[in-house]
């Protein structure tokens, strides 16, 4: 019977019911498309690196961060150094330059490249074919409109599209690795080495081996790396994720508290003929409740599908650069921050409809 | 009518407080109602007559004075005593009807039930009583789609289906024409004279407060006759 009476009171004023819904709907998409944001990205950044077939990665001593913007600091020597060592297959250097974050421009030797990792797919035109080809993922591609042949600047310099590239291997655009060293005033140098075994067995006897050299640079087995893609390891990241959360709380019980109030304005009548009947002040606090609850529960269910909707925006807008995705692991946390916030929020009116004297609420116009 | 008094009041005195003055709502109330009396109580407004209505249903408490409503003290209950008397032990029935807007006839009856712990299938007496309001075929509507009339003969049917020991109308024909108001004092009649339910009715109607066994008035607060 408390269900009934609660979902008749929603009903009876549809519109109230439904801003509510939305309005808690709102912090519960924010939460979502924030973690979907980080996730996508740490997701996509792994992929491509995973992708690259190598079983070790070598990054610069000046690495602080998991990303490695530090520049070219590695002199290709090194590469030729390590490609000497026992049980190592071959060595790929790598130049890295970033334009709008999270866009890097990757130089790369392409044929080493192919070796390691069985080369990229081409989904339209070919490899480089002169100094000036760049190739391109089908998310670059799509957010920037280009195809096979179109002119695209990069680094302040005109390239051609050469190929168009399947998405999640090593980088979203590829250059040849001495062209961007040119460009980057640094003719010999690489920012990072990729490293393939002989056999997996001995990647760790590698690593160990590479670290005897004690060249200061930062080794680790692609696996470790991989596991440092965390969005604790981004600075910043899980402080403005727990901020957007306890907005979500403040603003579910911001509306709640606000519709609610405003309902128990408005039925103060009908609390008053629940009191003539013996109704306790618990029943009557959790009537409000149980109203607020669903409300929540609406709120929680509209903000994920609103989140999809997010999520197919911001993939279809900026697919190369926020590779967002749909975090499913994240909706019950975002569902209990929403009714933590409807809870609360009810609490006042539900303790105001409890209080009401029956009397003056029976008499209420 | 039998069994001795159902209700009783002594010296029972109500004083409000409205801004900085004291208003004295009831003056030294004696009145004893027996079981399965019907009893009118008319009076002009504010001669103290919502107010007895008020403390003997158990809505608010005395100032003082003694006042037993089936048994029970209720000057000296708390307000959780009288939320649990009002359940079982008394019905309202008012001038404005007050059902719940958003639920059928049915589930406005249905909610006095759950409200006072009775989950059940209703029971057989008050089946026939339903078919005596002559509502039985207008339970799934909802308020709006009722006419006054039988809006409070729904009102009377939620009042009684907890065999409470008391029905509390307060001007219950007030907001209907004398066709209506003569089928629901009908009904309040036959619910005494079928089922020996006692009855206490507020009305300013001379011919209303006539369908009771006995009819007091008030003025300013006291029992005059």
């Amino acid at each position: 019977m408390t269900g009934r009476l609660v979902l008749e009171n929603l009903k009876h004023r549809p519109m109230r019911s439904l801003l509510s819904v939305l309005l808690m709907g709102v912090p519960v998409t924010l939460i979502l498309a924030l973690v979907g944001l980080t996730q996508g990205l740490l997701q996509d950044s792994q992929r491509r690196q995973q992708n690259t077939g190598a079983d070790i990665i070598i990054r610069a001593s000046t690495a602080s961060g998991v990303v490695n913007f530090s520049g070219a600091t590695i002199p290709e020597k090194v590469v030729a150094k390590i490609e000497e060592q026992p049980h190592v297959k071959l060595a790929v250097g790598v130049l890295n330059h970033n334009i709008d974050l999270p866009l890097v421009v990757t130089g790369v030797d392409l044929a080493r490249f192919d070796r390691m990792s069985g080369g990229f797919v081409y989904k339209a035109g070919g490899p480089f074919r002169g100094p000036d080809d760049v190739l391109i993922d089908e998310a670059y591609a799509a957010q920037t409109h280009k195809t096979v042949g179109d002119r695209v600047t990069l680094l302040n310099h005109a390239w051609r599209v050469a190929g168009i590239i399947e998405p999640g291997k090593l980088a979203r655009i590829a250059v040849q690795l001495r062209v961007l060293q040119d460009l980057d005033a640094a003719t010999g140098k690489v920012g990072q080495i990729y490293v393939k075994v002989d056999d997996p067995a001995n990647i760790d006897a590698v690593v160990r081996e590479l670290n005897a050299l004690e060249t200061g640079y930062k080794i680790n087995t692609l696996e470790e790396y991989l596991a440092m893609w965390t969005p604790g390891r981004f600075n910043g990241v899980k402080e403005f994720t727990v901020v957007i959360m306890v907005i979500g709380v403040v603003i579910g019980f911001c509306v709640v508290c606000l519709s609610m109030y405003m309902s128990v304005l408005q039925r103060t009548r009908e609390i008053g003929i629940l009191k003539s009947l013996g109704a306790t002040k618990g029943f009557i606090l959790t009537i409000i409740e149980a109203e607020a609850m669903l409300l929540g529960v609406g709120g929680t269910v509209l903000g994920i599908i609103m989140s999809f909707g997010a999520c197919w925006l911001v993939r279809t807008l900026v697919p190369a650069s926020i590779p967002m995705i749909v975090v499913h692991s994240w909706w019950p946390l975002a569902g209990l921050i929403t009714l933590l916030g409807a809870g609360l929020g009810a609490l006042y009116p539900g303790l105001s409809a409890a209080r009401q004297d029956p009397i003056e609420a029976l008499s209420y116009e | 009518m039998s069994n001795g008094p159902i209700i009783e009041t002594r010296d029972l005195r109500k004083v409000y407080r409205v801004g900085k003055v004291d208003v004295q709502a009831l003056r030294g109330v004696d009145l004893t109602v027996q079981a399965g009396e019907f009893l009118s109580i008319v009076g002009p407004s504010g001669s103290g007559k919502s107010t007895l209505f008020h403390i003997i249903g158990g809505l608010t408490p005395p100032t003082s004075g003694q006042v037993r409503v089936a048994g029970q003290d209720l000057a000296s209950m708390t307000d959780a005593g009288r939320t649990r008397m009002r359940k079982r032990s008394v019905g309202f029935v008012f001038q404005k009807f007050n059902l719940l807007p958003n639920l059928t006839a049915r589930h406005n009856i249905a909610v006095a039930r759950f409200i006072a712990g009775n989950t059940g299938p209703l029971d057989g007496q008050f089946e026939e009583v339903l078919g005596l309001l002559g509502v039985a075929q207008r339970l799934d509507h909802k308020p709006a789609a009722l006419s006054g009339g039988e809006q409070q003969r729904i009102a009377i049917a939620r009042a009684i289906v907890n065999h409470p020991a008391i029905l509390l109308a307060d001007e219950p024909t007030g907001n209907l024409d004398s066709e209506n108001s003569k089928a629901v004092l009908e009904v309040l009649r036959g619910l005494n004279e079928r089922l020996g339910q006692t009855i206490l009715m507020i009305t300013h109607n001379p011919e209303a407060a006539a369908y009771g066994h006995r009819i007091v008035n008030m003025r300013d607060g006291q029992i005059i006759c």
